[in-house]
């Protein structure tokens, strides 16, 4: 008997059918990664399935271990062990681990918590996650990796059967993803099943004994996912072949416009410690410069300075095209032609309730004046110009941004930067989140920015991508730069071995 | 080794002591800060207005008075800190206390009802006003800036309405009890005894707890000279107090008030949804928590807490009065912030606003024995304020 049966699973939204006749099964102890462009309707199935939707709210049948489920809300579906883990996560930072790890199902006596227990409780859940820290420490103290962690040990306290995990890896390095999926094998042998759902197909491949595909709110495909290839997969997914995810094409390399360094950034909280150390380098008119290293490794902190947002004490010296520069604030960045996209598009980068349109011009408003007053009829070539170019998908320019998918979010956020003529563009983490074909898209305007003589940093997590577009490679640690290697033959291994052979080295001295 | 990574994972390594987070001397002093600032500004004033006023400003007399005038405020100052630590404020407490106490008033000098009826009526009127602020918030959505904009406006209109614009006097003397009595010496001295065995009782209890799951419990003397240490500090309190008339009562319904607004706030599970609704609205509400029915709560919370800070006021003034509690809304906020709880919600302590409404009083207090004109004490009061807020954030963003 299935541990998990969805029947025939319809949604509609208003007149737009999300889903249409789902159906899918799942056994005890197994992990099928569900794939599927951003739209697809992968969450929104997720959601009926965790009871975000209640029963009524949809068409069709879900079957839990022979037993009709009708779940009135979240709470129902987590009291039969089925937990889904958000892409957001959703913990209260200003709570201890352990607070989080009980939020609303806290050990009580007539509504006195029981601290003790929970304690006791909480150690024992996080030796299952193997996560070695004190239960009292506060939330916002720790990494994103670690919080995930949490994340999961917060569900295995609901006595979870059932895990959905919606992009869990999205945030974290390589390494951290290797260890959370080798936590995702553990769980699965103690009969935990799970749920998977990543943009990065080489987890999906590595981890998932099933793999099935929704494209447009259809069941494309259920498959044991040694019969699929990683490009079997995109082809099901898209519809259409791809023949290369990393369209990479010949540009000229001009000569060196920016000269960086040292650069010494200190932390926010903590004075002493140096988040970025001594760091110079240099970027060429129409390079595209990836940034290797872990989360934490500097690499945003290195850029925030350069754009002159990093919020604690730091040093950048600069030289724009042979002029010393040193700027008080990121305004003057943007007036150099410094400009950059953040790394959390949810907090630095959109502003929610305003319409794609005003998102794109928040930047250059003041280009936009007519004797001293906005005008609003070169705001909407502006705009238009924009979602043209960029092929932002959106059923009007006053759409709020919030509903736009994460790809076609991240081409409004460039829209706005490309608005203020860039020199030198720097891309933090640029297609976190995205799908593939939207992936796609920002890759060729890469390429088509840097053969008009944009210089391009690009910081990423994912090693396939920086290989797959960067000129040149610089790969930090610790808040060191360890290397700065052509790309030319270079591989994962080269960029990881840059990066901890040195860190052994410096351990043993 | 300068820099650690930002995330590590210790995966199947038991290498990582958990003993990296003790806290250091520094780290003590960096969560504290704020704590001591405001210890010391207290201090501060105590000794630049016992100078001015040649040391009455210290005399048992005064501080009797002090306390008494730190009550009212005090106790407002509980049920914001809840309110704002959901995120949410309440802006129609200083209206609600006037309405409450001109009821109370009515109920005892036209009506002469006896005192206990009028204290069970006072406070079920307090929590249907909360309720009612709180429907709207949690149910209807209306943002409560709104809701309790509103409720400011029409509570005083009420208020208005119902006395007839004029002062509903004089309160029967068993009202005054309740504002205006003194516990005998040593009744109170009595009350910090039973004080101090529930609350060695109540350690013990969750000592056994710790060890009967096998946890590592702090030392006992250390826990032992905490708790010696603060009753001490209260008993020469009490025996300054006793020096005078005895701990008036309303100060001593301050301070079991506080102490019961803490235990809420940080042992219940009530009080633990709040902390969680203010910090991560979206995380509570995934994590099951009935996000709406706790917001009820906190505002029903508050109008009780409204109301017994209505009883004083009318017992205080032995009047019902249709502008009483007139900006008092302003004074329960600044206190809060002062105690640095945060607008942006899911931070802030009960002890330390209470803190903060002593030291607006202090200030008012300070300045009134000096015959400071009634304009420089609004000034002043302003920049404290600003001052206090500004320092908060300051040390936050260097920190």
């Amino acid at each position: 008997m299935a541990l998990l049966e969805m029947r025939r699973i319809n949604k509609t939204f208003g007149q737009v059918k999300a889903l249409d006749g789902i159906d899918l099964q799942l056994q005890t102890g197994e992990v099928l990664s569900l794939c599927g462009e951003n739209g697809s309707g992968k969450s929104t199935l997720m959601k009926i399935l965790s009871g975000v939707y209640p029963s009524g709210d949809y068409e069709g049948e879900i079957w839990l271990a022979g037993e009709r489920i009708r779940a009135r809300g979240l709470r129902d579906m987590e009291a039969l062990g089925v937990v889904m883990i958000h892409q957001e996560l959703t913990l209260v930072k200003q709570l201890s681990i352990q607070d989080n790890l009980f939020l609303g199902c806290e050990p009580h006596q007539h509504g006195v918590l029981n601290e003790a227990r929970m304690y006791q409780r909480a150690c024992q859940l996080l030796q299952r996650v193997h996560l070695d820290i004190d239960p009292d420490t506060l939330v916002a103290d720790l990494g994103v990796g670690q919080q995930q962690l949490v994340e999961i040990a917060k569900a295995l306290g609901k006595e979870a059967r059932l895990l959905i995990l919606d992009e869990p890896t999205a945030p974290l390095t390589e390494r951290e993803a290797q260890l959370l999926l080798g936590l995702i094998g553990e769980l699965r042998q103690q009969g935990v099943s799970c749920i998977f759902i990543s943009h990065k197909l080489s987890e999906v491949k590595a981890i998932s004994d099933l793999i099935c595909v929704i494209r447009d709110g259809v069941h494309i495909a259920t498959r044991e996912a040694r019969q699929l290839s990683s490009d079997d997969i995109v082809t099901l997914m898209v519809g259409r072949e791809i023949r290369q995810l990393f369209p990479r094409e010949p540009h000229a390399i001009g000569d060196v416009v920016l000269e960086v360094g040292p650069v010494t950034a200190w932390d926010r909280q903590r004075p002493g410690v140096q988040r970025v150390q001594n760091v110079s380098f240099s970027v060429r008119e129409g390079e595209i410069v990836g940034i290797a290293g872990l989360v934490g490794s500097g690499r945003t902190e290195l850029m925030e300075c350069l754009f002159a947002s990093y919020e604690g004490r730091y040093q950048c010296p600069l030289r724009l095209r042979g002029q010393a520069l040193q700027f008080r604030d990121n305004r003057q960045a943007l007036a150099q032609g410094i400009v950059m996209v953040p790394e959390d598009r949810k907090r630095h980068g959109i502003v929610p309730i305003l319409g794609v349109g005003d998102n794109i011009t928040l930047a250059a408003l003041p280009t936009l004046r007519r004797h001293g007053l906005l005008c609003e009829a070169s705001e909407t070539v502006a705009i238009n110009d924009g979602i043209r170019r960029l092929r932002v998908k959106t059923a009007a320019a006053s759409l709020p941004i919030s509903q736009l998918s994460g790809g076609n979010q991240q081409k409004a956020i460039l829209a706005r930067c490309l608005m203020l003529h860039p020199r030198i563009l720097i891309l933090d983490e640029p297609t976190r989140g995205i799908d593939v074909g939207a992936k796609y898209e920002i890759y060729k305007l890469i390429y088509e920015l840097a053969r008009q003589g944009i210089a391009i940093l690009m910081v990423s997590s994912e090693l396939p991508e920086v290989l797959g577009i960067s000129d040149r490679v610089l790969v930090m640690h610790n808040g060191q730069l360890k290397g700065d290697l052509p790309n030319d033959g270079l591989t994962q291994e080269a960029i990881m071995g840059c990066a901890l052979r040195q860190e052994e080295a410096s351990h043993a001295g | 080794m300068l820099d650690k990574p930002h995330v590590t994972l210790n995966l199947g390594s038991a290498a990582v002591p958990a003993a990296t987070m003790r806290p250091t001397l520094r780290s003590l002093l960096q969560r504290h800060l704020q704590l001591l600032v405001m210890v010391l500004a207290l201090l501060l004033i105590a000794v630049v207005f016992s100078i001015t006023t040649d040391g009455s400003y210290l005399s048992a007399r005064n501080v009797s008075n002090l306390l008494r005038q730190t009550a009212i405020t005090g106790i407002l100052a509980i049920g914001m800190v809840f309110v704002i630590v959901s995120a949410e404020i309440d802006l129609s407490v200083g209206s609600m206390m006037g309405l409450l106490g001109g009821i109370a008033a009515i109920l005892d000098v036209w009506f002469g009802w006896p005192l206990p009826f009028t204290i069970v009526l006072t406070l079920a009127a307090g929590l249907l006003l909360g309720l009612w602020n709180g429907w709207w918030v949690a149910y209807r959505k209306v943002p409560s800036f709104i809701v309790t904009l509103a409720g400011m406006l029409a509570f005083r209109g009420i208020l208005i309405g119902i006395t007839e614009g004029s002062t509903v006097a004089p309160t029967s003397n068993t009202m005054g009890l309740i504002g205006q009595s003194y516990l005998p010496d040593a009744a109170s001295v009595a009350v910090l005894a039973v004080a101090a065995l529930v609350i060695l009782g109540w350690r013990r209890y969750q000592r056994g707890l710790r060890q009967q799951l096998q946890l590592p419990t702090p030392a006992i003397s250390r826990e032992m000279m905490q708790v010696g240490a603060v009753l001490l500090l209260v008993l020469a309190g009490v025996l300054l107090l006793n020096s005078y008339r005895g701990v008036p009562t309303p100060v001593l319904l301050l301070i079991v008030l506080m102490l019961a607004g803490g235990f809420v706030a940080r042992k219940t599970l009530f009080g633990r949804h709040v902390y969680a609704i203010g910090g991560n609205l979206d995380a509570s509400r995934l994590s099951g928590i009935d996000v709406a029915r706790t917001k009820l709560t906190v505002f029903a919370l508050n109008g009780v807490l409204v109301g017994v800070a209505a009883l004083i006021l009318c017992s205080r003034l032995g009047a019902g009065s249709p502008s009483a509690g007139n900006f008092a809304e302003l004074d329960a906020i600044a206190a809060c912030v002062i105690g640095g709880t945060s607008l942006a919600g899911g931070v802030g302590s009960i002890y330390r606003a209470v803190l903060g409404a002593l030291i607006m009083s202090s200030l008012d207090n300070g300045m009134s024995m000096m015959d400071v004109p009634t304009f420089w004490q609004y000034i002043v009061k302003g920049a404290i304020l600003l001052l206090a807020v500004w320092m908060d954030s300051a040390t936050r963003r260097r920190a």
